[in-house]
């Protein structure tokens, strides 16, 4: 078998691949729960219908989608010129981490200035660590999957030692966590009962402006010819290292954004457990929001239900709880195996080889 | 007269679904569990006393565990859908779910919550935990009676006071029986990750430690130390399974005997936000499963030891007990209270290495 690139891939099938990759995770999914001896039918009522059949369910789910889709829109830009931060969770933690040490600072305040900075600063931390990636990028060539990847292992500890050591809440009998943030510093509550908060419209504006950004914008357009035709980029004097600084930068800013989301909003403190791989998971989203703003929305509400249901099985199905993880993993491969199809095509060797021995027989 | 019967029996059945709906309403109680329970380790444990509860009440509870649930945010809502579905007494296994059990059990004032390892108390939220460190004790004699050149290893979960005092419980138990033992840790961030926890056995085995112990929850270090021939024990859980001769003992948790109690409490209405910290005394950890590398007067001794700390003769931290720097911290014949073992942060003579902060 020969995978051959297609003269012109199909650009409906390119929108449809999503569709498409839902329709396999389904199916395989069904056959899944038939091998666990689960009705499907009921398995997928509890995974996609449950857990939005009450207002709290929707309350979860946007609390669940904000930070992947805030995430993924960053990410999302990075991708178009081919540039893999796959470290936002680490963004996400350092985000969380100035954030959150504004909240330590000043735990008695009652400013309204307060959630502004620590968001601010939340902001510039996970910009920061984007940083450093960009520099080694750009000064030291050095591929930045690995840097991005190695330094959220660095903000982890660095979150590690800040909650057993300086941040400690000295209160709280040695366990590696920090007092819990006043009321000045957390995003209020929308509902009464419900945990969505402010911050959701965080995520809002990010996309409105993440779509303005890409339909528009010159710089949008320099750094995506620069992922898919670097050569042309540079012929046409588009500066390749302002896409790094650019793609990793403004990733990070989200991440670090989504993290104080995370801190400043259900977490409520800075604790060992801030994130469930959000910045992970949001790599998935953007993928299958196929890297535009408002595809992204779409994937994001998608992989939280996924995270919701899969929670929802596991209670009322007793399935495992891996069953997220696999509908996740699922849907990211079904899709990229769409995406080979779409811009390759199955050949079989033999075709040549019959096709050379025709060849030689029209030969006298 | 075929019609007569018809009636009664339809009468009877909807006088027995009447009377069982009444007599029964079970109470439902929900637990969160932090792993699998298929562990072999701190989840089975929660799980086999969750069925001892189940086998004990009979229809008059119904009980739920939820696995896999992480120590994030996330807690919350499962402990909030456990409660808005039903379950009037909630168990959360882990000491991470403390903060979100705190504000779901104000948001439900007539659920009863019990939270493991935790401190932070209400109403309606108790907290419950076993004395492990003299399970680590126990462990530690029989260590100390076992190894060839004296050097111990722990692989530790998190540097909370817990795990600090297991450590420093183990080091003290050995040291009883064998003042030259000295006690390695190695640190794996995390309550279950075989692989992890196997690695970390590995390089304890490789800088020399020949009797392991482990804080985190699976077997993976018994195994390990099956493979390189040293001495590992059970934690939590029988393990003897995955050791074979490398399994020398195990500190056998019985949450049956915390959660058949406070069942019972909340059946009779009587139910109150005590803490609860269990040990031998009680029948919540005890040393078993011991395994055929161990003569017959260690286990003697690990016992005499365990009816010790049953009868009340014997605290695990009894000084003259001296820290790292030598400084003694208890003075000989005192025994440590409650409220300093439960911040416990420092290390004791005999552990190598400082708390990670």
């Amino acid at each position: 078998m020969l995978l051959e690139p297609r003269a012109t891939p199909s650009r409906g099938m390119r929108l449809a691949a999503p569709l498409l990759a839902i329709l396999l995770t389904l199916g395989v999914g069904a056959l899944l729960f038939i091998a666990l001896g689960k009705d499907p039918q009921e398995a997928f009522h509890v995974l996609f219908i449950g857990p939005l059949a009450d207002a709290n369910g929707w309350s979860e789910l946007l609390l669940k989608a904000a930070p992947l889709i805030l995430i993924a829109q960053g990410l999302a830009i990075g991708f178009r010129a081919r540039i893999f931060n796959i470290g936002a969770e680490g963004q996400l933690i350092m985000g969380a981490v100035f954030g959150g040490g504004v909240a330590i600072a000043f735990q008695d305040s009652q400013s309204a200035w307060l959630l502004p900075t620590m968001v601010l600063a939340g902001a510039i931390g996970g910009a920061l660590w984007g940083a450093i990636p960009a520099l080694l990028k750009t000064r030291f060539n050095a591929e930045e999957t690995l840097t991005t990847l190695m330094l959220a292992y660095v903000a982890n500890l660095i979150l590690s030692w800040l909650v057993s050591d300086p941040w400690r809440d000295p209160g709280g009998m040695n366990f590696p966590q920090s007092v819990m943030f006043g009321d000045a510093a957390l995003f209020s509550m929308l509902f009464e009962g419900l945990r969505l908060n402010t911050s959701v419209f965080i995520t809002i504006a990010a996309v409105l402006l993440f779509w303005i950004f890409v339909s528009k914008s010159f710089l949008a357009y320099q750094v995506t010819v620069g992922g898919l035709a670097p050569q042309a980029a540079r012929y046409a004097g588009f500066p390749a290292s302002r896409t790094v600084w650019l793609s990793l930068v403004l990733s990070g800013l989200t991440a670090g954004l989504a993290g104080v989301g995370e801190v400043a909003g259900p977490v409520g403190q800075l604790n060992l457990n801030i994130s469930p791989g959000y910045g992970y998971a949001a790599i998935i989203v953007a993928w299958i929001g196929r890297l535009h703003p408002v595809g992204i929305v779409f994937s994001g509400l998608l992989m939280a239900l996924i995270y919701l249901g899969g929670e929802a099985a596991q209670m009322a199905l007793q399935t495992p709880a891996a069953i997220t993880g696999i509908f996740q993993g699922m849907l990211l491969f079904f899709l990229l195996a769409c995406d080979v199809f779409i811009e390759f095509r199955l050949r079989k060797p033999l075709e040549k080889r019959r096709a050379a021995a025709l060849a030689r027989k029209a030969l006298p | 007269m075929s019609r007569f019967k018809c009636l009664a029996a339809g009468l009877a059945l909807a006088l027995g679904i009447s009377s069982a709906a009444q007599a029964a309403d079970p109470l439902k109680a929900g637990f969160v569990y932090i792993g699998p329970t298929g562990d072999h380790g701190w989840t089975y444990s929660h799980d086999v006393g969750r069925k001892e509860v189940d086998a004990k009440f009979g229809d008059k509870v119904k009980t739920q565990g939820i696995e896999n649930v992480p120590e994030t945010a996330d807690a919350e809502r499962v402990i909030r859908d456990l409660a808005t579905k039903g379950n009037k007494l909630i168990f959360a296994t882990s000491f991470g779910y403390m903060n979100q059990m705190e504000k779901v059990s104000k948001a439900f004032p007539k659920t009863i919550f019990m939270h493991a390892t935790g401190y932070k108390t209400g109403k309606n939220l108790g907290t419950y935990d076993v004395r492990t460190y003299e399970g680590a004790y126990m462990l530690g004699v029989v260590a100390g009676k076992m190894t060839k050149n004296g050097k111990l290893g722990v692989v530790g979960s998190f540097p909370i006071p817990e795990v600090i005092r297991n450590i420093n419980a183990y080091t003290i138990g050995a040291r009883s029986v064998n003042p030259k033992v000295s006690t390695r840790v190695v640190w794996v961030n995390t309550w279950f990750d075989p692989g992890k926890e196997r690695e970390a056995a590995l390089t304890l085995i490789a800088q020399g430690a020949d009797v392991l112990m482990q804080n985190t929850d699976s077997p993976a270090i018994v195994q390990a130390a099956k493979e390189k021939g040293v001495y590992a024990f059970g934690w939590d859980s029988d393990m003897s399974k995955f050791g074979d001769k490398a399994h020398l003992a195990a500190s056998v948790l019985h949450w049956g005997i915390i959660y058949n109690e406070t069942v019972e409490k909340v059946l009779a209405g009587t139910w109150k936000p005590t803490p609860i910290w269990y040990g031998v005394k009680q029948g919540a950890v005890n040393i078993e499963a011991f395994g055929p590398a161990v003569p017959a007067d260690v286990k003697k001794l690990a016992e005499e030891r365990r009816d010790g700390i049953k009868a009340g003769t014997l605290h695990p931290f009894t000084g003259p007990l001296k820290d790292q720097a030598g400084k003694e911290f208890l003075a000989a014949g005192k025994s440590m209270p409650d409220s300093d073992l439960a911040k416990m942060n420092f290390y004791v003579e005999g552990v190598e290495g400082t708390v990670p902060k």
